[in-house]
């Protein structure tokens, strides 16, 4: 069943889904792709933020004002991981890529295990005027919570993307990232701009986690889902690019919503990995890699 | 030396007493796996919590054939690939003395050729069909329904006074949802329905908007939606955002998780129209429901589960009723004597008499169906209402006649 509105409707759909996906993943291009932290908790991350918004919401917040609200609060516990995990894993060097990547799977599983302790089981909403409400322009109806999820998405993207190009501790995150020693030279701590970073990349978690609970129930083992995604969306970019990832995150939300209604839901899984597969072959450096 | 072996005899003699009452004492154990978190977690830790009510009753009671009911059970995280590792661990290790099956279909569907071939008796959790091709004789299902017609005939049999023509069917890639999906196809071919569109969509989908465009552009006459929690969710609100479009009479169908409390006071006058199945709505009345609920509220609100607990609890205290009669009837913990009674016998339970027919399933399926009416938002306690799930199916609970369903 073919037409040409469904079509678009499914790129339209496709680009408020991958700029979603876009805000999911760009702490971790941050953590993973410039830090090079095997951060497998940043989905985790994610989630503790939904849970987050969704307690300041029982107050009455929006959903977004509570992302912001949490982002300062998450930046602290950004910093006091990157630090534990520097003290104990990154500062001894040799193996401390698998042996970090263990770390983090160990730290995804805490939090999960925290919030079901805290929270139980049960899936997590939030209300705002906002959600359960579309847009109808002419056939087509968007809901709001996407274009809200969508809007946000593309500022933070755009934030995040100017601090790194145009702050002088943006560019040290950038240059940590490039070369290690050469900043140390320059009289600059690597590892505090690390925890710095890392700090902004959990800090973002936040707010992403308020966009995922406002597009849908959240459950705290909810995660693991993301976890493929996000690194497949980093990978596709290129490491720590950051207007690749909204690029990636694009091609990947569009791809799968033209699969998911063109040719069967069954098929739309399988895209963002095949997508990954075909670029990596061309490109090995991902989209925007250098 | 006479003497030394009159006191080593007589020493042997009391200890072997000893033992014997030590043994006449130690509890009888049911093993269990029941998901306490994933995403049929929610379910599960109201089902279990209704399981310790049980154990709490009979052993109140004094036990079973004099012993204490003791539960041994594990978090499955309604994961298959986990749950033959957990029973095989029930078995051989912590030496169960009986077993029941996890909540879901599919967690227990990999448990079957395991009590299959060791000839054990399992007591089914809300499964639906995991017998159907092993046909185990010692598995007996607490769910209130039987084959894939049962669950859907009411449905079907809902939209008769709709004149409902054409049919749209959106099912989870999972074992459950295809098994009914795959019988309500079949159904709806018996009936004359046309289908106008199919869609079967993998777990983690996060958006249903699309689907819900694409049913709208097919412009089916009734959506059947065979759905797991967290997707029922996503879907009620595409629905409601995105709509599948006026010709929609007939919604819903196999949704699972409309039935866990947190979920319907969350959607709210979301859900108002939907039709769907359910085990259980107030207006059904059995003896000894009322004080369980009772009970169980008050329980539930430490335990943060489902405070309602209509679903699945009043079936798993069922599941340890029907043991406690088979147990307390032939006086045996032997797997082959307590399947032929409860194959042969009628359970008295809190949600009804309870016959087995020779698949194990119910003899006399009832799968009610609602419909969410007047439903307002943020609001608990109207669900305990009869009338806000709406009996339309089957007659001897029914309150009236399903209304259509309006999308936009």
């Amino acid at each position: 069943m073919f037409s040409f509105d469904l079509l678009f409707d499914a790129i339209v759909f496709g680009l408020l889904l991958g700029c979603f996906y876009a805000a999911v993943s760009i702490g971790l291009s941050v953590s993973f792709g410039l830090l090079d932290v095997p951060h497998i908790a940043h989905p985790a991350f994610v989630v503790l933020g939904s849970y987050g918004t969704y307690l300041l919401g029982t107050y009455g917040m929006d959903p977004i004002v509570s992302g912001i609200t949490l982002m300062p609060l998450f930046f602290l516990f950004g910093v006091l991981v990157y630090r534990f995990y520097y003290e104990t894993f990154e500062k001894r060097g040799g193996d401390a890529g698998v042996r970090g990547l263990a770390f983090f799977f160990g730290v995804a599983f805490i939090v999960e295990v925290s919030l079901i302790l805290g929270f139980g089981v049960d899936q997590r909403m939030v209300e705002a005027s906002y959600i359960g409400k579309s847009l109808t322009l002419g056939e087509m109806r968007i809901p709001i919570r996407m274009l809200v999820a969508f809007g946000m998405a593309l500022i933070l993207t755009v934030s995040l993307t100017l601090y790194l190009s145009r702050t002088f501790t943006g560019r040290a995150i950038k240059a940590v990232a490039q070369d290690e020693p050469a900043l140390r030279l320059m009289g600059a701590n690597p590892v505090r701009i690390k925890q710095w970073a890392f700090g902004i990349a959990t800090a973002v978690a936040a707010l992403a986690g308020a966009l995922l609970i406002i597009i849908g129930p959240v459950e705290p083992g909810m995660g693991r889902v993301y976890i493929g995604r996000t690194f497949c969306v980093v990978v596709l970019a290129g490491l720590g690019s950051m207007s690749g990832t909204l690029v990636a995150g694009l091609i990947l939300g569009v791809s799968e919503s033209i699969v998911l209604t063109l040719l069967g839901a069954s098929w739309a899984p399988a895209v963002s990995f095949g997508l990954l597969l075909i670029v990596l072959g061309l490109r090995p450096q991902g989209l925007f890699g250098r | 030396m006479k003497f030394a072996r009159l006191f080593a005899r007589l020493f042997g003699a009391i200890a072997l007493a000893a033992s014997a009452a030590v043994f006449a004492q130690q509890p009888i154990k049911i093993g269990l796996s029941m998901p306490q978190t994933g995403p049929l977690g929610g379910g599960g830790k109201a089902a279990l919590l209704a399981l310790q009510m049980w154990r709490d009753d009979v052993n109140a009671k004094g036990g079973m054939l004099g012993r204490k009911v003791e539960l041994i059970s594990y978090d499955d995280q309604g994961n298959p690939a986990l749950t033959p590792g957990i029973y095989t661990k029930l078995l051989d290790i912590d030496k169960v003395d009986l077993l029941i099956a996890p909540y879901g279909t599919v967690p227990t569907a990999p448990l079957m050729p395991l009590v299959k071939q060791r000839g054990l008796l399992l007591m089914g959790n809300f499964s639906f069909q995991v017998n159907h091709t092993v046909k185990h004789d010692m598995w007996f299902n607490n769910a209130p329904w039987a084959d894939a017609s049962s669950w859907f005939d009411g449905f079907f049999l809902a939209s008769k006074g709709l004149n409902g023509k054409t049919v749209a069917f959106l099912a989870a890639d999972q074992e459950f949802a295809q098994n009914l999906v795959g019988g309500a196809k079949e159904q709806a071919k018996k009936l004359g329905l046309k289908t106008v569109y199919e869609q079967n969509y993998p777990p983690a989908t996060v958006d249903f908007s699309a689907m819900m465009r694409a049913i709208r552009a097919s412009k089916p006459d009734m959506v059947f939606v065979a759905s797991y929690p967290g997707d029922s969710v996503a879907i009620v609100r595409a629905v409601n955002e995105v709509g599948v479009g006026p010709s929609v009479k007939l919604f819903g169908g196999g949704m699972v998780g409309l039935q866990f409390t947190p979920i319907m006071e969350s959607l709210g006058s979301q859900l108002n129209g939907i039709v769907n199945y359910t085990s259980f709505a107030p207006g059904m009345d059995f003896p000894g429901i009322k004080d369980f609920f009772d009970r169980y509220a008050k329980k539930a609100g430490d335990a943060k589960v489902d405070p309602l607990g209509f679903y699945l609890p009043p079936f798993n205290y069922a599941i340890g009723q029907m043991l406690e009669q088979a147990v307390g009837a032939t006086k045996s913990l032997d797997h082959k004597k307590l399947a032929e009674y409860l194959r042969k016998n009628e359970m008295k339970t809190i949600v009804g008499p309870i016959a087995f027919g020779p698949d194990g399933e119910r003899a006399k399926p009832v799968v009610p169906m609602i419909q969410f009416r007047g439903v307002v938002d943020k609001n608990l306690d109207q669900f305990r209402q009869p009338g806000k799930q709406f009996i339309v199916y089957p007659s001897q609970y029914k309150s009236g006649e399903v209304t259509p369903f309006s999308s936009k």
